[in-house]
């Protein structure tokens, strides 16, 4: 049990290539954190320096109050579960899991034990005596968890550990992860590109991009108040909706219509000059048909559109509209985020904004129709264009650059706080 | 296992004989029937010497002069002849110190350099290698001349060392060779996962690392054993007596009963018994040889 301080953390390589730079991030004892963000943005890096595998170039690493910067692996006391499990493929599961307890030297009969125990937490009783090319991805994957478990160790560090299994097993062992964790209380790192997991894993979140720290906080905190485009964009499925805005008279007038801004959204965001391009974004459950707003309806913003698309999901729906947007939004963090996502996801220059609302199924909206939509102003965001920081958010802090932490170590606001809001 | 492969060949043919319709009837047995005959002729071309050396080591006296294609009158005399020898006894000992010393020093060597050849960053690796394979190219005797001076001048002349060192160097580049290709298969991750677990760096290397490159040990440390063991032209330019004489040059070394005479049974009959080991070896290790060969191969 240990917390883990990294402080202003930065990994260039011989090539000058800099992976991560000035990384800094506090780790209690037996949080589970997250590193999230699109392939290359240091995360794994960032983990394998924890780990002793990666030096550090720059910075310090505490584990436990600790200095460990020049320590061996073997010295700091971590367990890691890889991306591909490496697994010893010439030892049996048995000798997968005691492998570090006999490099320990403890004895025989304790090893049994501990491997034993761990085999049956994990339901890998019945193929301890097997090699690991005799097993399947899932209990692969649980083995590696084994290897981590049984040696008790200050920290977990995961390495994308869930990626090489199928849909399906993937929810379900990142279930068992997670009740893992809360049973043994250990501190732990887990790196991940996928935000789902980040969201529905972590205790908190810390997103990357391009080796830089974007943002810290708790996945309702990442979700509700993302300190920049990047967070907002990459947090969050479908995608949060972007499109070009100016603000007006404490109105922000959008593709489809002017929207007040909530006098505590005005506050926030303090004095922008009138006529200033911004980019608004509206998460897809912001958006409601308009005959079931019910009591809201009054201070929201209630627009036209035809559907485009309709997807039923059973439990909800999510319909698909264009906006024709004079302006054109331009990003950096945009375009990255559309690459990483395969393209095509926000409205690029010139191109029709396109924009996906999530209705109560309850809606009578039909595919190739018009309907009235209504969008609640409180769950508005607006951005800088120039430097994509939230306007909006509590925690807003421009994307960081190098030599600057973010903000983001604020608790989470509050449901009632977020109520009156509205 | 070679009977089958072509019977599949064979059935592969007949089909598209027919398939052609050229005189399907004699395409159906007469083609398995010509390559079953090619092999058995391959097969006797390459076992005949074999078979005539065992043959010739179990004559003596006036039959050595005949060319029967059994032995007339069928004696171990001539084996019985070498153990009693203690040149040959002598030889032997020296040919499996000898081999076994230049094995266990060129994989313990050669699986070091091939490590660091396949895992550390460093500049010009390529060249590296290359100039280190290259020194296997080297015709011996071009150097055995040169080494028999050098020898005698430092004191190394008919002793151990004085075989194991340039045996050495004409092993180490080939065991480097398939070992750099071995490690590199490796994922590096099982390493990383073992420094995690508590290794040092040479405990993943022996723990983790060498145990799966095993067929690569053996296949470079089967061919290792077979040059030094076979090995003919340095080992007589560089020892004088049994002290040091391995078995090849011992038995060049065999006198007849009479001057003149050409001892032609005991000769076969040592060649015999020194290709035994080779054999049991092979046979042995035979389906690592064959893995650790190809992966070589493949991965170049």
């Amino acid at each position: 049990m240990a917390e883990i301080t990294l402080d202003n953390v930065s990994k260039r390589f011989p090539d000058g290539y800099e992976a991560v730079k000035g990384m800094s991030l506090d780790i209690q004892d037996g949080e589970f954190m997250i590193l999230v963000g699109p392939s290359g943005c240091g995360k794994s890096t960032a983990l394998r320096m924890v780990a002793g595998l990666e030096e550090i170039t720059d910075g310090e690493l505490r584990i436990g109050g600790e200095v460990v910067n020049e320590k061996a692996p073997k010295d700091r006391d971590i367990a890691m579960v890889f991306q591909n499990y490496a697994l010893y493929p010439h030892m049996s599961v048995r000798e997968n899991m005691g492998f570090a307890l006999k490099l320990r030297g403890v004895d025989k009969a304790e090893i049994d034990r501990k491997v034993e125990e761990a085999a049956r937490i994990l339901d890998l009783a019945p193929h301890l005596d097997r090699k690991p090319s005799q097993l399947s991805g899932g209990q692969r994957q649980r083995v590696a968890m084994g290897r981590a478990i049984v040696r008790d160790p200050a920290a977990f560090l995961m390495d994308e550990p869930l990626s090489n299994l199928d849909a399906k097993l993937r929810v379900q062992m990142r279930a068992e992860v997670s009740r893992l964790q809360q049973r043994l209380g250990t501190t732990t790192i887990y790196v991940t590109h996928d935000q789902v997991e980040a969201l529905t894993l972590g205790d908190r979140v810390a997103v990357m991009r391009s080796g830089l720290l974007q943002q810290v906080g708790t996945p309702m905190e990442l979700y509700n108040e993302p300190a920049n485009l990047f967070v907002a964009g990459f947090i969050g499925s479908p995608a949060m909706n972007f499109m070009p805005a100016t603000l007006e008279d404490g109105a922000a007038k959008l593709p489809f219509g002017s929207i007040t801004v909530p006098q505590e959204l005005r506050e926030r965001m303090g004095r922008v000059e009138p006529g200033k391009k911004l980019i608004a974004g509206i998460r897809p459950e912001a958006f409601e048909d308009a005959a079931l707003a019910g009591e809201h309806h009054d201070r929201g913003c209630t627009f036209r559109a035809g559907i485009d698309v309709l997807e039923s999901l059973g439990s909800e729906l999510y319909v698909h509209f264009s906006v024709s947007t004079e302006e054109s939004i331009e990003s950096d963090e945009l375009r990255e985020l559309a690459v990483d996502a395969g393209g095509g996801e926000v409205p690029m220059s010139g191109e029709e904004g396109r924009i996906v609302a999530r209705l109560d199924a309850a809606s009578q909206v039909r595919q190739g129709g018009e309907a009235e939509l209504w969008v609640d102003p409180a769950r508005l965001h607006l951005f800088d264009p120039g430097d994509g920081r939230s306007l909006t958010s509590r925690h807003s802090a421009p994307p960081a650059t190098d030599g600057q932490s973010p903000a983001g170590h604020e608790p989470a606001p509050r449901q009632d706080e977020l109520e009156e809001l509205s | 296992m070679t009977t089958r492969v072509l019977g599949r060949a064979g059935t592969a043919t007949r089909e598209r004989g027919e398939a052609v319709e050229r005189s399907p009837r004699r395409g159906n047995w007469l083609r398995p029937a010509l390559l079953t005959i090619a092999v058995i002729l391959i097969v006797v071309f390459c076992l005949f010497p074999f078979y005539w050396l065992i043959n010739v080591s179990l004559k003596t006296g006036a039959d050595l002069s005949g060319a029967d294609l059994f032995p007339p009158s069928p004696t171990l005399d001539n084996y019985d002849s070498i153990f009693r020898n203690a040149d040959f006894t002598n030889a032997l000992r020296n040919s499996a110190i000898v081999t076994v010393t230049t094995t266990i020093l060129a994989l313990v060597v050669g699986s070091f350099a091939a490590y660091a050849l396949a895992r550390l960053r460093f500049p010009r690796k390529f060249l590296i290698l290359a100039v280190i394979l290259s020194i296997s190219t080297f015709p011996p005797i071009a150097i055995a001349a040169p080494i028999f001076k050098l020898w005698s001048d430092v004191g190394l002349y008919n002793t151990y060392p004085g075989l194991i060192i340039p045996y050495l160097t004409f092993a180490l580049p080939l065991c480097i060779y398939i070992l750099t290709s071995f490690f590199k298969e490796i994922p590096k991750e099982l390493e990383e996962a073992a420094l995690v677990d508590g290794s040092t760096h040479f405990q993943a290397f022996r723990k983790v690392v060498l145990p799966l490159a095993a067929p690569g040990l053996v296949t470079a440390g089967l061919l290792t054993a077979f040059f030094v063991w076979n090995e003919f032209l340095l080992a007589i330019t560089l020892t004088s007596s049994s002290d040091a004489r391995t078995v090849p040059a011992a038995i060049a070394f065999f006198t007849g009963s009479q001057k003149f005479e050409v001892p032609l049974g005991t000769i076969s009959a040592a060649s015999v018994v020194i290709t035994i080991p080779l054999v049991a070896l092979v046979i042995i290790f035979q389906k690592r040889i064959v893995a650790g060969l190809t992966a070589g191969a493949v991965k170049g």
